[in-house]
């Protein structure tokens, strides 16, 4: 078996909505696995196919070697699923909720027990066991969701904006333990539409846009082959001028001129900083590195979809 | 049945944290209204001689005990339901493990139904102690509670998956729970209503369960007359269970 997860023109439509337009993927077994998209671009959806809770519109789907729309509870026995939005039990101690939900796979409770203990420790809960989840802080809430999602020792773990809305403290402790599974070979397979996120975590990544895969590779590869190097930044007082790349004489890829700034895309910042001072007379000039926001940005556009 | 069983033990365990308050209230609600009903307003209402053939207390005892079964079965199954699946999101926390829909529905209509019995059983216990059950056949009218119960949990289950909105269901309590609870022959007979709206409480699952319930407790059942009432409990209750099936795929199949 060569792929865990395999998708050939994968379809979901909501009435006249399409939310995923026939997209082509494969997770292969070990790696992680990111889908980068602005909201509404059918990351969430493809992620409800692969965990058998939606059925598939149109197209292939296997999961695991199986069919979701045969197999699905089959399937569901071997995922560890983060949903976007918790679900844990608020009345219920933490310890509960991992017993509890430890009970809907048909594990015994005498091994839950042990294991809900070796969880929490993983996810530094241990000494709230027999608090009330309510108590908890939203990145407690997150690291017990991931804890929840590992009792049933997962293959592949589907994580649906694992971070979102965390503080920075809480994002690293959550990164950071999705490492350590990436790193005992859980697949894991993430939506974010954090650029930071994806370049931390993710092996190979695409890009959603309006449910279609835009591009695709990993962190480094798509930056190299999307973007330039380097991105020269220049701000102004009041206007910004009107630039045309042809200025630059070939050492410019690509110009964005924005309401504040003016974006340079070039593979020697340092080079064009005295050309740019002297054609434009910037107010700051920041040269950095291309990430991959810029890919994103440059493939998703900069205008709110809503 | 055993997956069922699953979601079954959650409900179980969320009902832990609050089971004092509910077991008080289960005690002290028999007591309260059997004191003001069957003590305080039976005095009028026999005035020497026995218009219903018994005293008020025995007649009105049965009829509170299939009310409270309907009542508790349509509480819990109906902001609750609604709550696993728009709020707490319990349902979909369900269905993301092996779990399937028909498992998670039953296993909280199993919810239910034990809810049911574990109340009633004490209403049915306070009852006694009023001196207001007059024969042996009184014990199975727990069971026929547990049907009574299952005979709204079932489909306001289905129902309160359905409907769009919270203010569903309170129009649900004051336009169907509470008129039953008055006027299915809980509090007196039904004989005494107009002809039309006896047909209407004839109709009424509540009615039937009230019926039985009282049989029972007077300890006057006939085979026929219990078969009846126990079909069309069993038919309500399964034609909701097939509604609940239903509406939670279309619900939370998306």
């Amino acid at each position: 078996m060569s792929s865990l997860i395999h998708a050939r023109g994968l379809t979901k439509r909501f009435g006249s909505l399409i939310a995923v337009d026939g997209i082509d993927f494969d997770v292969r077994k070990g790696e992680a696995f990111g889908f980068l998209g602005p909201n509404g671009a059918g990351k969430s959806s493809t992620m409800r196919m692969i965990g058998c809770v939606s059925p598939v519109t149109a197209g292939t789907l296997r999961v695991l070697d199986l069919d979701p729309a045969q197999d699905g509870s089959r399937i569901r026995a071997r995922l560890g699923v983060v949903p976007q939005l918790d679900t844990l039990d608020n009345e219920l101690t933490v310890r509960e909720n991992l017993v509890i939900y430890g009970r809907y796979f048909g594990l015994s409770r005498k091994g839950l027990r042990a294991r809900a203990d070796e969880l929490l420790d993983f996810v530094q809960l241990l000494e709230r066991a027999n608090d009330q989840v309510e108590s908890l802080s939203g990145g407690m809430k997150r690291r017990l969701t991931i804890a929840r999602s590992l009792v049933n020792d997962p293959e592949v773990m589907l994580l649906d904006e694992p971070t979102t809305g965390l503080d920075p403290q809480a994002r690293h402790v959550v990164w950071d333990r999705l490492f350590r599974l990436k790193q005992q070979g859980v697949t894991l397979v993430l939506t974010t539409h954090y650029m930071d996120e994806a370049e931390q975590l993710c092996d190979r990544l695409v890009i959603m846009d309006q449910g279609r895969i835009a591009e695709g590779g990993s962190p480094s590869e798509l930056i190299r082959r999307l973007s330039t190097r380097e991105v020269v930044e220049l701000r102004f007082r009041g206007e910004t001028p009107a630039v045309e790349p042809t200025v630059f004489d070939g050492q410019v890829a690509r110009i964005e001129v924005l309401p504040d700034r003016v974006l340079l895309y070039t593979e020697d910042g340092d080079a064009l900083v005295p050309v740019a001072h002297e054609l434009l007379k910037p107010q700051s000039v920041l040269v950095r590195r291309s990430t991959l926001e810029d890919v994103f940005l440059h493939l998703t556009g900069r205008t709110l979809i809503d | 049945m055993n997956a069922a069983l699953r979601p079954y033990e959650h409900w179980v365990a969320s009902y832990r944290r609050v089971w004092r308050g509910s077991v008080v209230s289960s005690v002290l609600n028999p007591v309260l209204y059997l004191t003001a009903l069957g003590v305080g307003l039976g005095k009028l209402v026999n005035h020497g001689a026995h218009p219903l053939g018994v005293s008020y207390v025995a007649f009105v005892a049965p009829g509170m005990l299939a009310g409270a079964a309907m009542n508790i079965a349509a509480f819990e199954s109906t902001w609750p339901v609604m709550a696993a699946i728009r709020w707490t999101r319990v349902y979909h926390a369900m269905l993301a493990t092996p779990l399937r829909i028909r498992d998670v529905m039953v296993g909280h209509q199993l919810y239910f139904a034990s809810r049911v019995a574990t109340s009633c059983g004490a209403y049915l216990a306070v009852l006694a102690a009023f001196g207001a059950l007059r024969s042996w056949y009184a014990v199975f009218a727990l069971p026929v509670a547990v049907l009574v119960g299952a005979a709204f949990s079932a489909p306001l289950a289905a129902f309160a998956a359905w409907v769009p909105k919270e203010t569903y269901l309170s129009a649900v309590f004051r336009f169907g729970v509470v008129p039953l609870f008055l006027f299915s022959g809980t509090f007196f007979p039904v004989t005494r209503l107009p002809q039309g709206l006896r047909q209407v409480a004839y109709a009424t699952p509540l009615w039937h369960g009230v019926d039985l319930t009282r049989h029972l407790t007077l300890g006057t059942p006939t085979w026929g007359m219990a078969l009846v009432h126990v079909a069309y409990l069993t038919a309500f209750a399964a034609a909701g269970l097939w509604l609940a099936d239903r509406t939670y795929e279309r619900r939370l199949v998306r």
